[in-house]
């Protein structure tokens, strides 16, 4: 019966050869455009490290004087040196680690090379373990290489690939800002999308080429990037971002219990309680502790455009299947004496309604398939524009199988309407008017 | 015409009647919404921006000693000047459209802090001797600075540079003083203060303001010697030179400065990169709204031409009883007609109501109420294009129809 209601469907598809055409082109675009939209958003908004978001939260306080005070503001996103320092020292979470991004000009030995501005980490030796971060060779550092200010570095695997050629070169040296460092550790594969942990640096794509210990960089006076926000009489300088009234690190910890995160979130309105009190936080205490998607959320990582672009692609769906719905109800009406003659011998209203509602998945079955080969040329599209993210637009196997079960569901529902009111033909009087 | 007939016919159809309404809503109301961002991004993108931008080129130089600033300054200027083709070199510390922007800001008032409220927030442009012949700038009001104005160390890792004199952009001598000529005044930031000496022509800021065009240009110069911010040397050539004059340029200061890094741009593709997402996005939404409105377009072909072969019969016996052909195309055209208006009437409180959506969650701007009647006049002109085409067959049936049975 299955076999017959399909041969039947593409018997009726070929006679109107224009109208099928225009009814799978529809399907086609609407949900080609849409999902290759979708395809980007998912990638963008997805979760960078979906073994260990749960447990990891940012923690943020609010340091500053009472200009521009109010009730419910946001505390600033980052943390000033004397916090970030007292919270990374009190290690009141499983794993903790403090961070700044920046650029370090990196003169290679290699004459091969020539010199230029290499993406920085500036961390504290949790980081490694408390991200999870692969190592092809060698490791990260640890704590008292950290209060050392050792001159140690981490680089990722692409820049031991340009300068090294891709071989082990843990203990080699590396020159940066006119200081050698010694290469303790090379990354493996890591790539975690949103660049959540520091998205000063862009937030999509945008790895960095070394890591080196926060204490060491500022040592040395190595320039950071980002935002340095600063209050009272205050300005941003460099040389002592260490004492200044200015916020200008990041700080994440590992908590893994529900418990340890209540307990880390009375921790902190007791520290901003206790600074308040010593009159060094002029507000009261105003504290926030989101994991890693609730921050991500909060930052709105994701561009606006995107989500515009989604919107728009769905409206152009809703264009497009309203079209179809026209298009195929017009069509099942116009065959309404043959569907006639098929009730009048015999036919139950159900099976025609079948019959008409597989002509309709047929459609729908070619529009997504169109639709698909169509989003996957979308998608090369947008790998070709210049936006930091356009590597990332490639669809996965989730986003394929969701690709179809749209189109055919959309296209299934289109059809509902028109195979239910053609279905319900009076067999007689279409007799009678032949 | 009588649009009683049509309306009671219509009203046998009442699904498919609805759904090409419905469907015209749709496309107006995206259509609408659509052009007004393209046109907010077109007219970001158009911004005008008073330099000479096809004949500047600016190579960077980072990683060499900041003590030796000052004399490599000089002599990095002494060898791009020698550079043949070269009309001015200067060194400044950002240029407009880099993303690289200082900003700080200012009150005109003595007692003017950083932090007041009512200041104006201001990209500060550090810059060497001679800028304005590399850049190109144009002169309104006052004078450029002396060569003793340019003092080296200026900034030494402050916020402020040390110095006494600025030079703004009419936007910002606009805002702060509207009606008055800035020449003279004052910017306080406590406990620095920059009198006004002269007023140049509009200048992009390095990150544009989205909502507020003139925010775009709310510039302020600062003479500064070498200092280590200082690293961004500009020049200027004839359009002709410009990619040599480039490549001599990068060749020149790598040779100089072995260890350093040397990045060189010129100033249209510093403008091409800052536009990339904006111009991408432009031709999305124009995709987009192309497609989507040949998809109305064949939408309507396909239903009229299903309507006029299920009437083929009833035109044939109204063009036997005395109707012309024009009134047959008349019929379609009219009917059309309705639909497109019923459409666009629900398209364009749909449009609004979206665009109200997106005022909350996008920030983006008001549409001007202008964008609702051009929306809908493209709708119609297309229903009626689209229409033609299956008006013509049927009035094309001839009145013999009426006598054969269907």
């Amino acid at each position: 019966m299955f076999a017959y209601y399909f041969d039947l469907a593409f018997r009726s598809l070929k006679r109107n050869k224009a109208l099928t055409a225009l009814m799978v082109l529809a399907i086609a675009l609407g949900i080609g455009a849409c999902m290759t939209t979708l395809t980007v958003l998912h990638v963008l908004s997805g979760d960078p490290l979906p073994q260990r978001s749960g447990s990891l939260y940012y923690p943020q306080i609010d340091p500053r004087d009472m200009v521009d005070y109010g009730p419910n503001v946001e505390p600033p996103e980052q943390l000033s040196w004397v916090d970030g320092m007292y919270l990374l020292h009190a290690k009141r979470a499983a794993r903790q680690a403090l961070m700044t991004g920046g650029m370090v000009p990196l003169q290679p030995t290699q004459s091969t090379v020539d010199p230029f501005q290499a993406v920085a980490l500036y961390t504290s030796s949790d980081f490694f373990p408390m991200f999870g971060v692969p190592f092809k060779y060698g490791t990260g550092w640890v704590d008292t290489e950290d209060e050392g200010k050792a001159r140690v570095a981490v680089i990722s695997a692409s820049l031991n690939d340009k300068l090294f050629g891709g071989k082990n070169s843990v203990g080699q040296v590396l020159r940066l800002q006119e200081t050698a460092f010694r290469i303790i550790g090379v990354l493996g594969d890591w790539h975690p999308n949103p660049h959540f942990y520091e998205w000063y640096m862009g937030s999509y794509a945008s790895d960095e080429d070394v890591y080196l210990p926060l204490t060491t960089a500022r040592d040395l006076k190595m320039e950071h990037d980002g935002s340095t926000d600063c209050w009272g009489n205050s300005g941003g300088d460099p040389e002592h971002l260490e004492t200044v009234n200015c916020t200008w690190l990041q700080f994440w910890v590992q908590l893994d219990t529900p418990a340890s995160v209540a307990d880390y979130k009375s921790f902190l309105e007791h520290y901003s309680q206790d600074q308040h009190t010593a009159g060094r936080f002029l507000r009261p205490p105003n504290v926030r502790l989101r994991n890693l998607m609730q921050w991500l959320d909060y930052l709105q990582v994701v561009p606006s455009d995107t989500r515009l672009q989604m919107w728009l692609s769905l409206g152009f769906l809703a264009v497009c299947l309203i079209n179809t719905v026209g298009l195929m109800l017009a069509k099942f009406m116009r065959r309404a004496s043959e569907l006639s003659v098929r009730r009048a011998l015999g036919a139950s209203q159900r099976a025609l309604f079948g019959q008409l509602l597989i002509e309709s998945g047929v459609v729908g079955l070619l529009g997504g398939l169109g639709g698909l080969l169509l989003a996957l040329f979308g998608l090369w599209l947008v790998r070709q524009q210049p936006a930091d993210y356009a590597e990332l637009a490639r669809m996965d196997i989730a986003m394929l199988l969701t690709t179809l079960i749209i189109a055919v569901g959309a296209s299934l529902i289109a059809g509902l309407l028109p195979a239910w009111r053609a279905c319900h033909v009076a067999p007689a009087l279409q007799l009678k008017g032949n | 015409m009588e649009i009683r007939p049509i309306v009671s016919s219509l009203k046998k159809h009442r699904i498919p009647t609805l759904l090409i309404v419905l469907q015209i809503a749709l496309a107006c109301a995206v259509l609408c919404n659509a052009v007004f961002m393209i046109s907010g991004r077109v007219k970001q993108m158009r911004l005008s921006n008073a330099m000479d931008e096809q004949g500047l080129v600016s190579v960077s130089l980072q990683g060499t000693d900041p003590k030796l600033i000052g004399s490599d300054t000089q002599r990095n200027l002494a060898a791009l000047r020698s550079i043949a083709g070269v009309q001015a070199v200067s060194v400044v510390h950002t240029l407009p459209l880099t993303n690289n922007n200082w900003g700080w800001s200012f009150g005109i008032t003595p007692d003017s802090s950083v932090t007041d409220q009512k200041n104006t927030n201001v990209t500060l442009y550090f810059v060497g001797q001679d800028f304005q012949s590399a850049m190109g700038l144009q002169l309104r009001e006052g004078r450029y600075f002396n060569d003793s104005e340019y003092v080296d160390n200026a900034i030494n890792n402050a916020a402020l540079p040390n110095t006494h004199v600025v030079i703004i952009t009419d936007a910002l001598s606009k805002q702060l003083w509207p009606g008055q000529s800035a020449l003279g005044k004052t910017l306080y930031s406590k406990p620095n203060y920059y009198t006004v000496v002269g007023v140049v022509a509009d200048v992009l800021r390095p990150r544009l303001w989205t909502s507020n065009e003139s925010k775009s240009y709310y510039n302020a110069f600062f003479p500064v010697g070498a200092d280590d911010v200082m690293r961004n040397y500009v020049l200027r050539s004839t359009p002709a030179d410009r990619d040599r004059v480039l490549q001599q340029a990068v060749e020149k200061l790598q040779a100089t400065s072995p260890q350093a890094v040397v990045k060189g741009a010129t100033f249209q593709s510093i403008r091409d990169k800052y536009y990339a997402d904006t111009n991408s996005m432009v031709w999305i939404l124009v995709l987009v709204c192309a497609v989507m409105l040949a998809v109305t377009a064949f939408g309507i072909v396909g239903l009229t031409s299903f309507w006029v072969g299920q009437r083929r019969r009833q035109i044939g016996i109204r063009r036997a009883v005395g109707a012309t052909r024009a009134d047959i195309l008349n019929y379609f055209r009219t009917e059309n007609f309705l639909l497109s208006s019923a459409g666009v009437v629900l398209g364009m409180v749909m449009a609004y109501g979206v665009n109200l959506y997106l005022m909350k969650q996008y920030e983006l701007d008001r549409m001007p109420w202008y964008y609702l009647p051009f929306g809908a006049l493209a709708l119609w002109l297309i229903g009626q294009v689209a229409v033609s085409g299956p008006a013509m067959r049927a009035a094309a049936v001839p009145p013999v129809v009426a006598t054969q049975p269907t």
